[in-house]
């Protein structure tokens, strides 16, 4: 089998790669040749949520992506997150809501919650953002929190959007 | 999962000529394709990758009115446009009740048409299937059917067509445009899938190295727009495929309904047309009693495949609920949950 050459922006890093297999998801790609293992694989299959990253800004399971398929895409993942030692607002938010219990599934929860903030679809309606939350399962059962943390980092982000329009309208 | 050559390809020529050779397969998305093979259940041994196919991925509407949606639109783009939402609110509800945001920001167009069944045991490598192994048997039959066919089903195969997208589309009679390297034609969306028969291998009508380049809505489908919705009954109340779904569209004029159209999801191996269904109500006033007589015709002809006589019953009274939404006028804004019986037709809280 040929070799596959992948250029592919991780968390504004370009690389490139060649991979030997075909077969190599992104997950696997981030996790096994990248050693970013913050993407967690969870039931590897495209049904729980714990692989969610983020391709050309758009959320999706990293377990049901070829790697060999996102030629020149840029991903985000939960590692890129954080700026110079400062959460990311979601980030922020799953603690001050107590959004987790053993973490596992916290990663796919925030980089999803972060896809479903560029949407834009749900509003401040709590029942749109279960809806649009629904593909991350969380075992513990912290659902109450993410919810109240993806309301909140909603919340928050509408405000620093405000305060940049003043700035600009201001200036 | 099994080795395979990947190739990647700029054109439906070059499409269509990688994909001619036995064993390859076409590679959208993947979200379906990839968890078929790491479940050794397809075992493609060339993916043959369409995503960078230009001209696939636009939304078009074309001069006589009707609406042409590339086969590399997402699932996502596709029910978030504006104008697609407003014109086909039914096929925008069905998008977004299926799967998830993650899946539906991947999941294709013609992907979703060619999406294989959910049936457990198509899925079970260690047990009988006739779809993945023609005359092997069908490890369904007697099995855990609760989820299995109603209508269309056979002896050899009682799966289901697990899509939820196809089911409005066929009611607003939609067109799906093929090309190969025999050059493009066109099939009626209500032939493109085939019934299992004696051959539940053969799942569509498509030819090896044809591919999907468009799902086209004809001039007269956003003319149902005021008065279209889609139900969905399943297990859980988001991220699940349906038990049974309907999608109901009525063109009212002066108080009556002078053209309907219903057809039916979760029920058989392909998108159910009621054409049954739709001839009851047309030129009648709406109402509980005619709903019910036209649901009644829908399912005249079905028959448990199983234990699944219920889903009989079922889908009469999800029809009527779909008939009976779709009466009150479509929501000007896409409910909560899009297609749930527990969603408050304005899309109110009901959960706390």
């Amino acid at each position: 089998m040929a070799d596959i050459r992948l250029f592919i922006t991780v968390n504004r890093t370009p690389y490139a790669m060649v991979l030997d297999d075909p077969r190599v998801t992104l997950l696997d790609l981030l996790r096994e040749r990248l050693h970013l293992t913050g993407t967690k694989k969870g039931c590897d299959r495209g049904q729980c949520g714990a692989c969610t990253v983020l391709v050309d800004g758009r959320r999706v399971n990293s377990c049901l992506c070829l790697a060999a398929s996102l030629d020149g895409a840029a991903v985000e993942t939960i590692e890129g997150l954080a700026q110079d030692g400062v959460l990311h607002p979601v980030q922020a938010a799953f603690i001050e809501h107590d959004a987790l219990q053993c973490g596992f599934c916290t990663p796919g929860q925030i980089m999803s919650a972060i896809g479903l903030l560029r949407e834009g679809q749900t509003g401040a309606d709590p029942e749109r953002v279960r809806e649009a939350m629904s593909g991350n399962i969380c075992r513990c059962g912290a659902y109450a929190g993410i919810t109240a943390a993806v309301l909140d980092a909603m919340s928050l982000s509408d405000r620093t959007h405000l305060s940049h329009d003043r700035e600009g309208r201001a200036a | 999962m099994n080795h395979f050559e990947y190739i990647r390809v700029g054109s439906v020529a070059e499409a269509a000529l990688a994909a001619s050779t036995p064993g390859a397969a076409f590679l959208a998305a993947g979200t379906n394709l990839l968890d078929l093979m790491k479940g050794g259940v397809s075992r493609p041994g060339r993916l043959v990758d369409v995503m960078r196919i230009p001209g696939l991925g636009e939304i078009e509407r074309l001069p006589d009115g009707a609406l042409r949606i590339g086969a590399l639109v997402r699932n996502s783009d596709l029910a978030h446009d504006t104008k697609f939402a407003q014109r086909y609110p039914m096929v925008a509800e069905a998008l977004l009740s299926a799967a998830s945001a993650q899946l539906r920001n991947a999941a294709t167009t013609g992907g979703n048409l060619m999406q294989r069944t959910r049936c457990s045991y198509f899925y079970d490598t260690a047990g009988a299937c006739n779809k993945r192994e023609p005359g092997a048997g069908c490890g369904a039959a007697g099995g855990e059917t609760r989820s299995h066919a109603i209508l269309g089903w056979s002896a050899q195969c009682i799966a289901t067509h697990p899509s939820d997208f196809c089911v409005p589309l066929v009611a607003l009679d939609a067109i799906v445009e093929i090309d190969g390297r025999d050059g493009r034609r066109e099939v009626a969306l209500e032939a493109f899938h085939c019934l299992p028969g004696d051959t539940p291998q053969i799942e569509t009508v498509l030819q090896p190295g044809e591919l999907i380049v468009a799902v086209r809505l004809p001039t007269d489908a956003a003319a149902f727009a005021p008065h279209a919705r889609y139900v969905k009954v399943r297990d859980r109340t988001s991220y699940a495929f349906a038990v049974v779904s309907a999608a109901a569209a009525l063109r009212m004029e002066g108080g009556q309904i002078a053209a309907a159209r219903v057809a039916l999801g979760g029920v058989a191996l392909k998108p159910w047309r009621a054409r049954a269904a739709e001839a009851c109500l047309a030129g009648k006033q709406g109402g509980a009693g005619i709903f019910r007589e036209a649901a009644t015709a829908a399912l005249a002809e079905a028959a448990p495949s199983g234990d699944n006589a219920y889903k009989i019953e079922l889908a009469r009274r999800v029809i009527v609920r779909a008939l009976t939404l779709a009466a009150a006028g479509t929501p000007a804004r896409m409910p909560a949950l899009p297609a749930s019986v527990f969603a408050h037709s304005m899309g109110a809280t009901l959960h706390g």
